[in-house]
């Protein structure tokens, strides 16, 4: 950005005002109108009235307040022309349900507290009755500040679809007549699953990416840790969402030290642990505590971000308190049982009693068909059968694994495995 | 990606009122609640500090205090979406100077922290 382009820098300014105060305004309009996606729009009809005026008036000094007053402006308006219509269908007898509130003072959108309309707008925009992908454009869309295109570029999809996404979800809240609340007590921790499901699936999104993709991907892992730590402030007894916040924090402390030199993926046990961000494996380990603190029975997240915290805590990946883990698989078996889990625990178990106790939960699980076609289970197998003396046993293994994956350096890496066995020299 | 906003100013003579620092507890509550604020605190005089310097393959250690104009004050680690927004963290922190402290003058360096975003491909 130049000097030569004034008004580009300014319309930058602007957005980073609007990232930052989208979702307050947004929440404040939605108890207003209670309709999240006229909300939007309203929010969204401020922020083009800013890009015209703030480039001429300068930024005002509270722009939030400003953003959020000039909605509420048209807020207004759009009730009183609603209740009109309402008038009018009265006096031909219909009847509908209009809300009317009472109109807000100038100062009405300064310094109010605004953390239970915004927690409302993260339970709305991940209701159960959208489908996952919906719930997931939205919340970027409506918690993020994120623009469709934005939103597209991260997903790899068009930007038409992810628009329709939008305006269906928009459309089907409206139709189910979901009201702009918070969850009934009863319903609460499926609506709160329901959240940090999406919040994860954002993370994972932005975790999968590779070094070569549009940064767009990986800033998704920023975008999810933040929309963790905003729901971790608003909702501060509920242990999952730390555990959801200190799993993904460890996760994203990986970040740099799990792609190798020419774009190879490094796995965990090989990692640097210098390359490790500090603050984040920090951060994480707090967030993992709080959850214990707070007490209770453990949830998926929790158990999840406690082995995370596990590897994190070890200086070396010889120094892994793989007993801990395994211990702790076998609960997250019990809480959320997956075949992937009951892997995991196969590894586990295999680092913390022996090899053939590890390959006994690993053999159970061969003839599990959701994992007929998962390469990662040969190739737990195959190291569990290297390590107990079974190389011929172990090289079909992994050349299964290599089969199996769609990920060419992965199987280059299975079938180098494979190989080392033949040679009577097995790595690993 | 992570900013850190370093303030510079010179040591005032006076400490600061009471309502900008009540102003700043305020403002840090809200970065932290907005997912952006990581870490941040004051920083004491240069008396309490020292200098370890490596000139012409010596090394020397100098107790503080420091005849420079100005000092770091305090630090502040966000982690943002784009530099702009780190500027608007840190021009609401320096409007609460202010508009809380009459003549008091100083500057935050905006300072961008190396992440895997530099390490990675190029931005888009």
């Amino acid at each position: 950005m130049t000097a030569a382009d004034p008004l580009r820098a300014t319309h930058r300014a602007i957005e980073a005002v609007w990232r930052i105060e989208a979702a307050r305004v947004i929440a404040g309009l939605a108890r207003l109108v209670r309709d999240v996606g006229l909300a939007e729009e309203l929010a969204q009809d401020a922020l083009v009235v800013a890009l015209e005026q703030w480039p001429k008036s300068g930024v005002p000094d509270n722009p939030g307040s400003w953003l959020m007053a000039t909605a509420k402006h048209r807020a207004i308006d759009v009730l009183r022309r609603q209740t009109r219509y309402a008038q009018k269908l009265e006096e031909i007898g219909r009847d509908l349900d209009v809300r009317q509130q009472g109109e807000p003072g100038p100062d009405a959108a300064a310094g109010e507290y605004i953390g239970d309309d915004l927690l409302r707008l993260v339970f709305t925009a991940c209701h159960p009755v959208l489908p996952t992908e919906s719930r997931v454009a939205l919340t970027l869309r409506l918690l993020g500040g994120l623009t469709t295109e934005e939103i597209a570029r991260a997903f790899l999809v068009a930007e038409p679809t992810v628009a329709q996404r939008i305006v269906r979800a928009k459309r089907r809240l409206a139709a189910q007549k979901v009201e702009f609340e918070l969850p009934a007590p009863h319903e609460l921790a499926d609506r709160l699953a329901s959240v940090l499901e999406v919040i994860y699936l954002i993370f994972n999104e932005g975790y999968a990416a590779t070094a070569g993709d549009d940064w767009t991907r990986p800033a998704l892992c920023q975008e999810a840790l933040r929309l963790g730590r905003i729901l971790a402030g608003l909702a501060p007894a509920e242990p999952e969402v730390y555990g959801l916040v200190g799993l993904m924090e460890i996760q994203a402390s990986r970040l740099r030290a799990r792609i190798g030199p020419v774009g190879e993926p490094v796995l965990l046990l090989d990692q640097d642990r210098r390359l490790w961000d500090r603050l984040l494996v920090r951060r994480g380990l707090e967030a993992i505590d709080r959850a214990e603190a707070l007490g209770g029975r453990f949830g998926p997240y929790a158990l999840q971000g406690a082995i995370a915290a596990c590897h994190a805590r070890a200086a070396s990946a010889d120094a892994t308190d793989w007993e801990r883990i395994a211990a702790l698989y076998r609960v997250l078996a019990h809480v959320s049982p997956s075949p992937v889990v009951e892997l995991n625990r196969a590894v586990a178990v295999g680092m913390a009693a022996g090899p053939a106790e590890g390959l006994a939960i690993a053999d159970a699980l061969v003839s599990e068909p959701a994992l007929a076609a998962y390469p990662h289970l040969p190739a737990v197998r195959g190291d569990l059968l290297v390590r107990l003396g079974r190389p011929e046993e172990a090289r079909r293994e992994f050349e299964r694994a290599a089969a199996l994956t769609r990920n060419e350096r992965e199987r280059a890496l299975f079938l180098g495995r494979a190989a080392g066995c033949e040679n009577g020299t097995p790595a690993g | 990606m992570r900013y850190l906003v370093l303030l510079k100013a010179q040591q005032p003579s006076t400490p600061p009122p009471p309502e900008l620092m009540e102003a700043i507890m305020k403002l840090g509550g809200e970065a932290t609640a907005a997912g952006a604020l990581l870490d941040t605190a004051g920083l004491a005089p240069s008396a309490s500090g020292a200098l370890v310097e490596l000139t012409g393959g010596r090394l020397s250690v100098t107790d503080g205090p420091f005849a420079e104009a100005k000092e770091l004050i305090s630090y502040a680690l966000y982690e943002v979406r784009s530099r702009e927004e780190a500027v608007e963290w840190a021009s609401r922190f320096m409007k609460l100077h202010r508009d809380l402290w009459n003549g008091w003058e100083g500057e935050s360096a905006v300072v961008k922290v190396m992440g895997p975003e530099d390490f990675g491909p190029p931005t888009a």
